[in-house]
């Protein structure tokens, strides 16, 4: 299905995306991981994550994308997330006060130097990221049901 | 553990039903409404134990400070009396409103998504009123107001998308203005913390920026709160929205956003001048006789009712721009009554909508003898509005009228007394059309609404009758302490710092 | 001084295409303006003479930087600015299901 040529773009397109999508990937986690000690962080992690998912909905064509991640398991995710960052920031509560800075901080500019602060980006990550695509997913099914109605 | 703990909670408890609702409402039947009763009884009782808390703290104000980082590094949340007061105010209504929602909200689609996003807005009102920190107060208004954007569109017919688009970009156009004000008052002044910035404002002298912040504010807000020349939103906003949120809009929103935003940036924070104050009421004055002549020609119940909300509005900043302890008192006062007696009259529309199905007051007539709760609740709401005794909107109209003279604004007072007599004559036509006179052919077989909708109605009627209570000496803490905030003006930058080192 | 009423212009630019264009998809783009013009204000606030990016490296001092509280502050209007686009957008959509023109003088139901 994936080399199939009446969905998606052309055939180079669809090999330069296969090589690249999971980089697109894999920098954007990065970002997200070491938002405490470069710029980035939580949310323009999350748009890179995003927009790995898009490429590939571009590249492929909607059917492929929604096969990685469906509406219901992009809707529930967000949740997820939301609630993570709640959960961070209830911690908080441990040490006395909402939001406090509860774990350990080693030396500075090493990864797990911070605290709760990289708990809070993944959080951040995980519902931006699925946020933004299912913002996509919706308005591409709007698009294709029309689509439908009229031929 | 210390009193000041409850504070934050005021913002985890929606936060937390919103997501929930979110993530479990599709899979475990009626989680969504089990979840938002609970959320709401609890935010109810947080806020009533709030104002008896405030008895006994010192100096009457308490100071949170989130993630333990010192104001004016961090953010603070502010508890004092005007905070308290809008507190009861924002919760008592959502939480009427969210239990009418339970029968009523059978008439759309999808419930979860419906109390998630009610959720997120009763969320971003709540952050709104507690925090003690300009930029935050922007953020909680921008998720508030989001989530009335949506809210609006929610029926997604043809015109309720209409609607909700001219609300979205005069809404954002107007946080554009808010948040260029922000960003004015920071680099002028370098912090964020609303206590610091009063103190650095009072101290430091400036010839022209205040002035031009005070017009971006007011029009920002202004667009927040329905003043008159930035109403046009509201008329066709308010009907579009199912009815439970039309109350919502209409009773806490606009005041939350618009009136308590503005009062406490400008009392607090920046300081009122006598032009700003001459301003205010001649803005509310406009907004009070032109409102509501053009709601005398209105057919459409609800969309009589938006523009009788920006006559009231009018009332309100015709109150607190007297600039007296009486008039700030009646204009507070006023915001309350208001908050009560509107949305009942928009939950009635919502019942009539709900058992017969349209919204012109041409087609319906005779509803008193089918439905007769929602008959006697209804004209307990237009006598309250229209300011007849003993229900509680002539206390506060009173005050208004009685303050206005005593400040020698013979003018603004007979202005005042028209608006009542005309809002008068309104509901006196609403109630002759859908209440009395005969009863119309096909509406033989209605029934009365359900338990959840009579239940929100009824108290919200009883609290209408008993409001002249407020005014006695075992009550008036609650309006006094709120009024007392905004009297002091600037000196609450000295009594929080106060309170932020203990 | 140039750079703050520059930015102000844009503002301006965005609010005109607010007012005065008829189709709803160029409204949209005229509040995005808005919004870019406004973020570029508040991190513009920040600078400092001769300061460097507010990045802490082991190798570097604390000194000379510019302000990055604007910084932070704009990151999080970013995002709110994205929500309503997005929901702007969806809206949109809609309407032209609906009315079947982008026009805003004959997307005119309510009115009175």
């Amino acid at each position: 299905m994936i080399k199939d040529p009446r969905t998606g773009m052309t055939l180079i397109v669809k090999t330069i995306t296969r090589l690249t999508v999971g980089l697109i990937l894999l920098f954007g986690i990065y970002i997200i991981l070491h938002g405490h000690i470069s710029p980035g962080g939580g949310f323009a992690g999350g748009v890179i994550v995003a927009l790995s998912f898009v490429h590939m909905m571009l590249a492929f064509g909607k059917d492929i994308a929604a096969s990685k991640i469906s509406t219901n398991l992009a809707s529930n995710l967000e949740s997820i997330g939301a609630l993570m960052f709640l959960a961070v920031a209830l911690l908080g509560f441990l040490g006395g006060t909402f939001f406090l800075n509860v774990l350990a901080k080693g030396t500075p500019f090493t990864l797990f130097s911070s605290g709760t602060i990289i708990f809070s980006n993944i959080s951040i990550g995980i519902k931006v990221g699925v946020g933004l695509f299912a913002i996509f997913l919706a308005l591409v099914i709007l698009e294709k049901s029309k689509q439908e109605d009229n031929s | 553990m210390k009193p000041a703990n409850i504070i934050p909670l005021f913002v985890i408890v929606p936060l937390a039903a919103a997501f929930l609702i979110s993530l479990l409402g599709k899979y475990v039947r009626r989680f969504s409404s089990a979840a938002i009763s609970l959320s709401s009884v609890l935010l109810l009782a947080l806020s009533l134990y709030s104002c008896v808390l405030l008895k006994s703290a010192p100096a009457k104000v308490l100071v949170y400070k989130v993630g333990g980082w010192i104001p004016p590094f961090g953010i603070c949340m502010v508890l004092d009396g005007l905070t308290a007061f809008m507190l009861v105010t924002v919760n008592l209504v959502a939480f009427f409103v969210a239990i009418y929602s339970l029968a009523y909200m059978n008439k759309y689609t999808d419930k979860p998504k419906f109390f998630t996003l009610f959720s997120l807005m009763v969320c971003g009102m709540n952050g709104l009123i507690i925090t003690g920190d300009l930029f935050n107060l922007f953020v909680f208004l921008e998720i508030a107001s989001i989530a009335s954007y949506a809210l609006v569109a929610f029926g997604t017919e043809a015109e309720e998308l209409e609607a909700s688009f001219k609300y979205a970009i005069m809404g954002s156009v107007a946080s554009a203005f808010i948040f260029l004000g922000i960003a004015f008052l920071y680099g002028f002044t370098s912090t964020l913390n609303m206590a610091d910035m009063a103190a650095v404002l009072n101290n430091k002298p400036n010839l022209w920026l205040l002035p031009f912040v005070s017009v971006l504010f007011l029009m920002g807000f202004g667009l927040k709160a329905a003043l008159v020349p930035f109403h046009a939103w509201l008329p066709d906003a308010h009907p579009s929205a199912p009815a439970s949120i039309s109350a919502m809009l209409s009773g806490v929103l606009i005041k939350a956003l618009g009136v308590y935003a503005l009062v406490r940036i400008f009392f607090n924070i920046i300081g009122v001048t006598h032009t700003f104050l001459t301003i205010l009421m001649f803005l509310g004055a406009l907004s009070m006789v032109a409102a509501v002549i053009l709601a005398l020609s209105q057919w459409d119940f609800k969309r009589l009712l938006a523009y009788h909300s920006i006559s009231q509005i009018g009332y309100i900043f015709l109150g607190i721009g007297l600039g007296t302890p009486l008039g700030i008192l009646g204009g507070l006062f006023h915001l309350f009554n208001h908050s009560l007696f509107k949305s009942l009259l928009f939950l009635n529309s919502g019942a009539i909508d709900y058992a017969v199905g349209t919204r012109d007051l041409r087609e319906m007539g005779g509803l008193n003898k089918v439905m007769p709760v929602t008959a006697g609740t209804s004209l307990v709401a237009s006598l309250s509005i229209a300011g007849i005794p003993p229900f509680n909107g002539f206390f506060s109209k009173l005050i208004i009228i009685i303050a206005c003279i005593q400040k020698g604004y013979l003018g603004y007072g007979l202005c005042a007394v028209i608006a009542s007599i005309l809002t008068l004559a309104s509901f006196m036509k609403v109630q002759k059309y859908a209440f009395f006179g005969q009863l119309k052919g096909g509406f033989t077989n209605i029934k009365e609404v359900p338990w959840q909708m009579k239940f929100s109605m009824l108290c919200l009627a009883i609290m209408c009758i008993a409001g002249g209570v407020m005014l006695l000496p075992f009550l008036k803490p609650f309006l006094k302490d709120a009024v007392n905030v905004l009297v002091e003006g600037t000196r609450y930058a000295e009594i929080v710092m106060r309170e932020v080192v203990r | 001084m140039g750079l703050y009423f520059l930015c102000l212009a844009l503002f301006c630019v965005g609010l005109y295409g607010v007012l005065r264009k008829r189709n709803l998809v160029k409204i949209i783009i005229g509040l995005a303006i808005i919004e870019y013009a406004m973020n570029l204000f508040f991190v513009l606030l920040g600078y400092r003479f001769h300061g460097r990016a507010p990045i802490d490296a082991q190798d570097q001092a604390i000194l000379n930087m510019v302000d990055p509280l604007p910084q932070a502050l704009v990151l999080t209007s970013i995002v709110i600015g994205l929500g309503v686009t997005a929901l702007l957008i969806s809206i949109a959509i809609r309407i032209y299901e609906k009315y079947g023109t982008f026009d805003i003088t004959k997307i005119r139901k309510l009115r009175g």
